[in-house]
């Protein structure tokens, strides 16, 4: 009974979409990455150089906008390291990402650290607020669950739609889908396999720092250390559970937040029966059994994992 | 001209000259974080010296500090020589570490001799089980062992937290989430009196040699090196390349889980979530810069021990972020990826010809 309740509250789907919004970011950024053959294991990292770098630029009298392009900026700058490291230079991808993650978290901690040495309760910024959108928000349900979010989730579904689009109905789209299953055919029309790669890997990361962005500038106004708490990990096993489908990938993120939003209010129902730690886990756990259904099905990009090298087949 | 070519294999020189050459790198690259935190960087290089060498205490502290790294360190190399990325290493210390102050605390009582052993292999189990999970995922169902052990590191560490709030909290601890204090039968004795080294570094340095034996000179580590090279080629080999995965995760855990019997019975003496400050990660770091060597990852954890230990006391002379210790760490990890990537090639400096010259596009 109780649970029909939440199921059907509009402040439960709004949370739920609100979770997702970072996941979304996230999880197209590591689609676009791996559709090129890549992993990128510096989500994790870039989520927080995303976060550090939106906010500290706020923070410095940048509008919200500008902090915004200015995390894309950060999260480009790491992809970029990423990109030469695994595609030219054909290192593993494991190893390099893990080393991205390291390097972006010690920077975005160092750089906050530095500039704020001494501060116990963390800066705020004036976030992002809630568009109300005047007749649309007054639709029942709808209106409060999709009209009353911040501008970053709008920017989010329709990175979607942009990702679907690009992916599905223009040549630089088949050509980044071919990057990942067979560079060779790709090297063989004349296009460069490097440049597509660096390229999709940069803007993957660009876009997952937007992810991290949107932690300090809108659901939150401050920068906390240790704030993403494995989100780019979730997105890492996301993008597999969506078969690297912008679609799917959006509604892995929806019933992924839809899942956290719902553990959380279940938890104030029955939180005298058992540990905190019992929700908490959850979503770990989710992501997991989620990866173990979908692992044996998930179609791989081909190339994913394998280097190129020009002039060597 | 100058041309570029690949090399049959990197020379002795350069495996061990490049994992050096990258830590002495990543360290004069602090140079640019310090100076943009308006540090004098003459000093802040001394003070970081005078954090390991200046005294006997602070030595012997940087070799405490590299006690769990070795641990973890070995841990990624067995795991990475079998190209099974066991990312893992921080929940299976932890692990490890509950498993110890599970059976340390109280309930089993003996003499050193026979308790110590008990809560070693107690930890090493427990870790060796936080991977059997992930590595059973891999081979049954062909989940992303990568996944699974990053996100089982947060699931270990708030389940960790559930036990420390419940059955494993110390009933006078004054309401802290901590664990009973390891009963002292089962402490792990300090090697020199008033210095915080413990007989870990010796169990981790047995375990250094044991592994080198193991991966070098064992049919075992003969199969586990096949694997990882070539998984298709073992198995066509007839290497049971599931089982030899099997038993790397196995191992790679129990070490982890070593690290953290270490870190309780040798160190703190109880259990708190704030144990480890991520020396699992650290370990993958410690494993790359050793180049994958058992014996290299010794020499490597003493490296990042000195990085932390000496960032730390010069963070508190003179104010600087010790988050530089892990930026530098960072930048140690991607350095000696490029510099693995410079030890495959050579630069062959030839007199021009313009015949041999041509550009060799049309090779394929």
């Amino acid at each position: 009974m109780e649970i029909l309740d939440i199921l059907l509250s509009e402040n439960f789907w709004a949370a739920a979409l609100r979770i997702a919004t970072p996941l979304i970011f996230g999880v197209l950024g590591a689609l676009i990455c791996e559709k090129s053959g890549v992993l990128n294991l510096g989500i994790e990292g870039i989520f927080a150089a995303g976060a550090m770098a939106g906010w500290m630029a706020v923070w410095l009298g940048a509008d919200l906008w500008s902090g915004l392009f200015f995390a894309a900026l950060t999260g480009a700058f790491f992809g970029l390291i990423h990109a030469i490291l695994t595609v030219p230079l054909g290192l593993s991808q494991h190893v390099s990402g893990l080393g991205i993650t390291m390097f972006a978290t010690s920077v975005s901690y160092f750089t906050y650290r530095t500039a704020l040495p001494e501060v116990s309760s963390p800066p705020r910024i004036e976030p992002f607020q809630p568009l109300d959108i005047p007749i649309l928000s007054d639709i029942p349900f709808l209106g409060p669950v999709l009209f009353q979010q911040t501008a970053m989730t709008w920017l989010a579904l329709f990175l979607v739609a942009l990702v679907w689009w690009v992916y599905n109905r223009t040549p630089l789209g088949q050509a980044l889908r071919a990057v990942g299953d067979n560079p060779d055919s790709v090297d063989a029309q004349g296009l460069s396999v490097y440049g597509l790669r660096m390229g999709a890997i940069v803007a993957g990361s660009a876009c997952m720092a937007l992810g991290g962005a949107f932690l300090t500038m809108s659901a939150f106004d401050a920068f906390f250390f240790g704030m993403v708490n494995g989100r780019g990990w979730i997105c890492i096993a996301l993008v597999i559970f969506a078969s690297w489908r912008p679609g799917k990938a959006l509604l892995g993120a929806l019933l992924f937040g839809a899942f956290d939003a719902f553990q959380v209010r279940l938890q104030t129902e029955v939180g005298a029966f058992v540990p905190s730690q019992v929700f908490l886990m959850a979503p770990y756990i989710l992501s997991i059994i989620a990866l173990v259904i979908v692992a044996r099905r998930a179609e791989y990009p081909r190339a994913l994992l394998t280097p190129w090298f020009k002039g060597q087949r | 001209m100058i041309r570029i070519e690949p090399r049959e294999s990197p020379s002795r020189r350069l495996t061990i000259g490049i994992p050096v050459a990258s830590a002495l790198l990543a360290l004069l690259l602090a140079a640019i974080p310090l100076s943009f935190a308006g540090a004098n960087i003459g000093e802040a290089y001394q003070q970081m010296a005078k954090g390991i060498f200046g005294s006997l205490f602070a030595f012997t502290e940087m070799l405490t500090r590299a006690t769990p790294l070795i641990f973890t360190g070995l841990a990624a190399t067995l795991a990475f020589r079998a190209k099974l990325w066991n990312i893992g290493a921080e929940g299976q210390l932890y692990l490890g570490a509950m498993a110890a102050v599970a059976v340390g605390t109280g309930w089993l009582d003996g003499p050193p001799i026979l308790l110590i052993p008990v809560i070693l292999i107690a930890g090493a189990l427990a870790g060796a089980l936080g991977m059997a999970g992930p590595a059973y995922l891999k081979t049954r169902f062909g989940a992303d062992e990568v996944v699974t052990t990053l996100l089982l590191n947060f699931i270990i560490l708030i389940f960790i937290q559930m036990m420390l709030e419940g059955p494993l909290k110390d009933p006078m601890g004054m309401g802290w989430p901590q664990s009973s204090p390891v009963v002292d039968n089962a402490l792990l004795p300090q090697i020199l009196p008033r210095m915080r080294l413990h007989y870990g570094l010796v169990i981790a340095l047995v375990a250094a040699v044991v592994a080198h034996i193991m991966l070098s000179k064992s049919v075992w580590g003969l199969k586990l090196r096949a694997v990882g090279e070539n998984a298709s080629a073992a198995l066509h080999a007839g290497i049971g390349v599931k089982r030899t995965l099997m038993s790397a995760a196995l191992i790679s855990g129990a070490l982890a889980g070593l690290a953290g019997v270490s870190e309780v019975a040798g160190l703190r003496g109880y259990l708190t979530t704030d144990l480890s400050p991520g020396y699992g990660y650290t370990g993958i770091v410690v494993a790359m810069l050793a180049g994958l060597s058992p014996l290299g990852v010794v020499i490597a954890a003493l490296f990042i021990a000195s990085v932390f230990v000496g960032a730390d006391s010069m963070s508190r002379a003179i104010g600087v972020s010790s988050y530089l210790a892990d930026l530098v760490v960072s930048m140690a990890l991607i350095c000696v990826l490029i510099g693995g990537f410079i030890a495959r090639f050579t630069i062959k400096i030839n007199p021009v010809n313009k015949q041999q010259s041509t550009p060799d596009t049309g090779a394929r």
